[in-house]
Parts: C-alpha cells; sequence; structure tokens
C-alpha cells in the first residue's frame, strides 16, 4: 500500500467518514446483527486456557484418520472432475439415497426426491425463512429455542413468539391459547418451529402425544411446521418416537436433518424433506443463496456409507456422548448449589440449567471466565429478553475430565454468588415458584 | 522502528481490542514501521524477550492491559510503551480510586459509597444499604470497580433492585460502586499530550437512539447510539468540559494519550471516569475527536509513538 503524506486523506481514511460512508448504506435488517456485549464476551470463552462448556462441537477427534485419507483418495480417483464441478441445487441422488436410510432409522420413509440437500441444516432455517417470511410475520418457536436460529429469525424481521416448555416438550396448551391469540389479532404465523428430540438447548423431548396434537393443529389450522432433528440419532436410552414428518404423513411438515452430528459438522451438510411446492420454493431459495452444497463433500458422504458402516461410527458416538452426559450430570449433582434446577436429557448435546432469579447468567459468565470456564448464557435462546438466569452447558465438546472440572468451578461461582446474595438480602432466597420454567426440579440425592 | 502491538488478551473487551490493534497495525505500516502483532498470553514476557521491539504500542482494554499489568512488565523486560504509566493505569481502571482522587482534587464526580466483597461478608455492610439508598437516592448506578464496557452496570430503580444488582457487578470485580444517577447528555473529552503538555480535544457526545435510557448495553451498541463531534454545546460548556478534562489528566497523571467520560445535566457538568486506553476503532470516540480536531489516525498514532519513546524510563 503506498504512504499518503497526508493524514486523514485517501488511505487513511478519517473514522468520521468512515462511520458515516457505510452508515446510511446497511439494510434495516442488519439493525439486529450488531455486535453486543454478551457476544463479545462470548469471543474470550474461545482461549485455549478456557474449558468451554459453551459450544455445540461434536467430537470429530474419534473419526479414524485413516478412514478419512482412504475416502478422500477414492473420491479424487473415482470422482475427480465431478468432485470438484458444481452439483445439482438439490443435491447428488446418492446422497439422497443415504439419507434415506437415515430417516429410515429413526422410522421415518422418504424417496430420494422428498429431499434436497443443503449447507448443514442452518440453511435449511434459513432457506424456510426466505421462502415464508416478510418482515414482521409471526414465526412461533419453544422458550427457549436453538440460539442459531435467533440472528436467522432476526435477520428476516420476524415476530417470534416464544412457547414455554416442559419437560414433555412445548405446551401445546400454551401453544393453542397463542394461537388463538394471534387469529383475534388477525395474524397467522407462517411456521412454528421445533426441536422435538433432545432439545437444543432445553434438552427436553417432545412427548408422542404432544407430537400427535401439534401435528393435528397444523393440519387443523394448515399451519407450516420446521421440524428441526439434528441430534434424534443421538438417543441414550428408550426407543425413538416417531417424527413430526412421519406422522403428519407429508403435507405441513418440513424437516431439517444434518450430517454433522452423525458423521461431520466439516462437511457442511444437511438436507431438508418436504411437500413438493414447499421444496420447490426452497430449491429457488437455495440457487440465489449458493447454487449447490459442495459436491466434493457430497462424494465424500456417499463413499462413506457405501465403504463403511455409519451405524458402528454412530453406535461409538453414542456411547462416548452418553458417558459424558453421565459425567456432567453426576457433576452437577455433585457442584451445584441447591438452588439450581436442570433438565436430564436423554440424548443430543446440551443440559439446560435454572439458577434463582437473582442470579443473571451473562454477568456470572464474566466470573466464570476468571476461573477459566464458559457456558452460553439462557438470553441467547429467547428473543425477548427472558432466560437471564438460565444457562445452556455441552457435554459432547470436551472430555470427561474437564466437564467435571468445568461444572466444579461453575459450581463455585454458582454457590459464591447465592452466598453473596444471602448476605445482602438476610434472608434465604425464597423457593422457585411451580409452572415458571419448563424444567424438572433437582432429583433429591 | 519495530514496534510491538499488543492487543487481545482475555479480558472482555477482547474483540474491541483486537479492532484497536489491527487499525493501529495498519497506521503503523503506512508511517514506514516494522510492526509485531502480539495476541498477548503466557508468552508474552519471551515474546518481548525474543524479538526486542524498540517500543510497544499497547492496543488493550480492560482488565490486564488497561490496569498497569502490562506496563509493569514492559518495564522490567526494558521496552518503552504508549499512553500511561503503571500507576496512572491503576488509578483510572479502578473507578473507586479515580473517584477518590477527583473528590479530593475539587473535580465534579457524582456522589458514591464503593464496597468490596469482604466489606459484605465480613463487616456487615449489607446492613448500611438503606442509609446509602436513601443518600443517593433513586434510581441508583450500581458498577464494578474495574470494567471498562458497560458490561455489568446496572440501573436499581428500588430498593429490591438493589442486591441483583450489586450480585451482578462482583461477577466482574472484587469491588462494585453505587454512583448517583446522574440524567443528561452523555459527553467525552479525550486529551492528546503535545510537545506544549496535554491538550483537549473536540468534545464528543453519545445520543442514544434506544427508548430505553437504563439499558446500558444498546446504548453502547454500535448503531444505537449515534456520536457528534464536536457536540453541539455552549461555548462556555464545551471550554468547561474540556478543561475539567485536563483537570482529570493531570489529577490521575496520565500520559500520550486517554479519555474522560462526563455527564452534562441541569447545568452541570461531573467527571464519571477516565480512560487510560480508550479503544481505537473506526467507531471509536477518541480517534473521531482527533480528526474533528484535524488529527489524523496515522498522525495520531505517529505522534503517541514519539512520545513513547522519548518517555521511557531510563534503564
Amino acid at each position: 500500500m503506498t504512504i499518503d503524506d497526508t493524514p486523514g486523506k485517501g488511505t487513511t481514511p478519517s473514522s468520521a467518514h468512515e462511520i458515516e460512508r457505510y452508515g446510511g448504506l446497511f439494510a434495516k435488517r442488519t439493525r439486529g446483527m450488531t455486535s453486543s456485549a454478551m457476544r463479545d464476551m462470548m469471543a474470550v470463552t474461545a482461549r485455549p486456557e478456557v474449558i468451554s462448556l459453551a459450544t455445540g462441537l461434536p467430537d470429530t477427534t474419534t473419526f479414524p484418520a485413516e478412514d478419512f485419507a482412504a475416502l478422500m483418495s477414492r473420491v479424487a480417483v473415482d470422482s475427480s472432475a465431478a468432485a470438484l464441478q458444481y452439483g445439482p441445487t438439490d443435491g447428488l441422488e446418492d446422497v439422497r439415497k443415504c439419507i434415506v436410510q437415515v430417516m429410515a432409522a429413526e422410522g421415518s420413509v422418504v424417496e430420494p426426491d422428498d429431499l434436497m440437500i443443503t449447507t448443514g441444516g442452518q440453511q435449511v432455517i434459513d432457506l424456510v425463512c426466505r421462502a415464508f417470511i416478510d418482515p414482521g410475520d409471526v414465526i412461533v418457536a419453544e422458550a427457549p429455542t436453538y440460539p442459531g436460529a435467533v440472528p436467522c429469525f432476526t435477520s428476516f424481521q420476524a415476530d417470534v413468539v416464544q412457547i414455554e416448555m416442559d419437560e414433555h416438550g412445548m405446551r401445546i396448551d400454551v401453544l393453542e391459547a397463542t394461537l388463538a391469540q394471534l387469529r383475534k389479532e388477525g395474524r397467522r404465523p407462517k411456521f412454528i418451529y421445533t426441536i422435538p428430540n433432545f432439545h437444543n438447548p432445553g434438552g427436553v423431548t417432545m412427548s408422542l402425544e404432544r407430537r400427535k396434537a401439534l401435528v393435528r393443529i397444523a393440519n387443523e389450522q394448515e399451519l407450516v411446521v420446521l421440524e428441526d432433528n439434528p441430534y434424534g440419532l443421538l438417543r441414550y436410552e428408550g426407543e425413538p418416537l416417531p417424527t413430526l414428518f412421519t406422522l403428519d404423513g407429508g403435507r405441513y411438515v418440513i424437516y431439517c436433518g444434518t450430517f454433522s452430528k452423525i458423521l461431520s459438522a466439516g462437511l457442511r451438510l444437511g438436507w431438508a424433506a418436504a411437500p413438493a411446492p414447499i421444496l420447490q420454493r426452497l430449491n429457488l431459495g437455495k440457487q440465489a443463496a449458493d447454487l449447490c452444497s459442495s459436491p466434493m463433500n457430497q462424494y465424500f458422504v456417499a463413499a462413506y456409507f457405501a465403504q463403511r458402516d455409519w451405524r458402528q461410527y454412530l453406535h461409538e458416538l453414542r456411547a462416548l456422548y452418553r458417558r459424558r452426559r453421565d459425567v456432567m450430570l453426576s457433576a452437577m449433582n455433585e457442584f451445584l448449589p441447591h438452588e439450581t434446577t436442570w433438565t436430564k436429557p436423554g440424548g443430543g448435546l446440551f443440559v439446560w440449567a435454572k439458577l434463582p432469579d437473582y442470579i443473571d447468567t451473562t454477568d456470572l459468565l464474566a466470573r466464570a471466565l476468571r476461573e477459566h470456564v464458559a457456558f452460553v448464557p439462557g438470553r441467547a435462546a429467547y428473543l425477548d429478553g427472558r432466560g437471564g438466569s438460565e444457562m445452556r452447558l455441552n457435554f459432547s465438546g470436551v472430555g470427561e475430565d474437564d466437564i467435571r472440572e468445568g461444572v466444579r468451578r461453575i459450581g463455585k461461582v454458582v454457590a459464591e454468588q447465592v452466598a453473596l446474595y444471602g448476605t445482602l438480602t438476610g434472608v434465604k432466597p425464597a423457593p422457585r415458584k411451580q409452572n415458571v420454567v419448563p424444567l424438572r426440579r433437582r432429583e433429591a440425592s | 522502528m519495530k514496534v510491538a502491538v499488543l492487543k487481545g488478551g482475555a479480558s472482555l473487551e477482547r474483540t474491541v481490542s483486537l479492532r484497536s490493534g489491527a487499525r493501529v497495525e495498519d497506521a503503523l505500516a503506512r508511517l514506514g514501521h516494522d510492526v509485531l502483532p502480539i495476541d498477548v498470553g503466557a508468552d508474552l514476557v519471551d515474546r518481548l524477550r525474543a524479538e526486542r521491539p524498540d517500543v510497544a504500542f499497547i492496543a488493550l482494554h480492560g482488565r490486564g492491559g488497561e490496569d498497569g499489568t502490562v506496563q509493569e512488565l514492559l518495564e522490567l523486560v526494558g521496552v518503552p510503551y504508549t499512553a500511561s504509566r503503571p500507576g496512572a493505569c491503576i488509578r483510572c481502571m479502578d473507578k473507586v480510586v479515580a473517584k477518590h482522587a477527583l473528590r479530593d482534587a475539587g473535580i465534579p464526580t457524582p456522589d458514591f459509597y464503593a464496597f468490596s466483597q469482604a466489606a459484605f461478608e465480613d463487616l456487615g455492610a449489607a446492613r448500611a444499604l438503606p442509609a446509602i439508598e436513601e443518600r443517593l437516592e433513586f434510581p441508583i448506578v450500581v458498577k464494578p470497580a474495574g470494567q471498562g464496557s458497560a458490561l455489568g452496570i446496572k440501573f436499581a430503580r428500588t430498593a429490591a433492585d438493589v442486591p441483583n444488582a450489586i450480585v451482578a457487578a462482583f461477577s466482574y470485580d472484587t469491588k462494585v460502586m453505587l454512583e448517583r444517577y446522574v440524567d443528561g447528555r452523555d459527553l467525552a473529552v479525550s486529551v492528546l499530550e503535545t510537545a506544549s503538555g496535554p491538550e483537549a480535544l473536540p468534545v464528543v457526545e453519545a445520543i442514544p437512539e434506544t427508548e430505553d435510557f437504563y439499558d446500558f448495553e444498546s446504548r453502547y451498541e454500535i448503531g444505537r447510539t449515534r456520536f457528534v463531534c464536536p457536540a453541539d454545546l455552549p461555548p462556555e460548556i464545551t471550554l468547561r468540559a474540556q478543561d475539567l478534562a485536563l483537570k482529570t489528566w493531570n489529577t490521575l497523571g496520565c500520559s500520550g494519550f486517554a479519555r474522560v467520560d462526563l455527564m452534562y445535566g441541569g447545568d452541570e457538568l461531573t467527571v464519571l471516569e477516565a480512560n487510560a486506553i480508550p479503544g481505537l476503532t473506526e467507531t471509536s470516540l477518541l480517534p473521531l475527536a482527533a480528526d474533528a480536531a484535524g488529527i489524523g489516525f496515522d498522525e495520531f498514532v505517529a505522534r503517541v509513538l514519539e512520545l513513547a519513546v522519548q518517555h521511557a524510563p531510563a534503564l
């Protein structure tokens, strides 16, 4: 770069100009996407000295490196030109056939033509918003909801209405009351977003009864449901429940799946299954977004399914995560003060904990970072400011010793704050109100 | 010259620091210096000893970087550095120390009471809260003593809010402050050292675009606050604000550059705090004020660097 000898001009634009240059150009929808203090704080959680229970990362260290090398070589030898080329927008047929197998493992019957491959499950959320949401449209979601969906909903300027959960998932009675209220206001939600299995971040699973009720409501009121199911196959006990997609028979449910949790998140491959007219709209949106998902990675998936036993690897992952979940729950039982409650997930990657109302988990994170441990503050999972005393803990991304030590450190800082509050108020905190938070009480031990 | 740019670190203001640092690096490169970016961590002393920079530009904010720690280390290793010496850094970073110094020097600052966690745990300070609440009147601002950004700052509207706010503030520091709320306009006066002594730059006013004046986080979020420089103020108020900033600078013993935050309400100016290493990003207030004074960012960086070399303590 040339050195400019007139400071404030030329290659050294003045700060005032830099603010003004772009300020008036950004779209209104980016206003909700500005950096916040909480996000700045999350930057520190990535430091190597921090035990991060804040990620949602699957463990990729157990995937055999020699398998990875062999499969990539096979892709290079067999499909080099095609793997390096653009691919079809709806994805390779061989991969869609793999998805048919994966969905069958949870009892869902689909044809390759019902499917579109996407760039991670995350893209399905984006494409569905693209296809359905005008500014101000209503999306119904769970409370809390997937923190990664929040910026997507915000960027489409949706009005997100969040429905409480309990240990059986979304409260259908609250949903019905909310839908009735919206109807009275002349507003029809564009879709209901739900994670029925091992909810992120809530850790709970929707009961069969509620699944049936949700599908019934969708059919009666002609509402679309976006069923996000990244964790269904990470089940550590019990039998799988039918997906909403299966119960609905392909009328109102858009199904979102992913290879991220059963194979690799780095592949960035997911899929949508949906009624044909919806799939066509999603396809148009994907053409605009990225034309197609990486053919190279799709060839890798096809080779993997053809030459390895994907169920065996999944079985190993389940065993690994089950142990880690057990370590986390037992550490929470040992180290968290009595005022804390949490979910006991039967699968997935997350535990959702609720601290006493007077503890703000965004502030607590600052204290926890001084002890070199991190979690996701609850507010990240709400669009309406709720969740201030809640937190998400991940047990898949770090080893058992770190999980235990991380929970011990969190327990220490929470206990400190509980004691301080007691000192300040001179009274023991009142017991929590019932039915306010969708969590199982701490089990007696 | 070989210039180390210290940035990042583990403070909660890491992101802002990385942006400040990157901008300083670009300016140094344009000025023809050999730039050595360092994201500070456990290897800082080793790296400084191995790389032997001629001078360090400290673009760190918050704990570790703005509180005198890094400055002490640089003196130990024998590398000259930008901005304030450890003593001034400590006085600026700890709002309670700073406000005591200001009050002792006769500089107006909102009334306040500060407590350590030990005061509550061992000395029954909670018993004094009602008397404090009566003197400060609601709403009361509760702040951690040593946090640079808006994190941890809460408004207590009633006595019932106070314990929660204190618990939150103790998440950031072992000392918290309860301060009288000043309803008024947010002003910032940056001060830049020159050959003839410190000089106050044009006043910046931060005008929140959000309705909720009690939401500190959104007040300081980009896009939710508008900055005006020079601030639209009566000339005598501008002069008075600049004078108070210079007095604050002298009282706290700053050098190089700093930023003083004030409130202007009911025809009164009060000093809230001083920042020993204010943000230097493209949306930060000090560069904005310097620009309004005709000092571009590269010139600012060049001047600050020159002062650092001149002021280098004898080693």
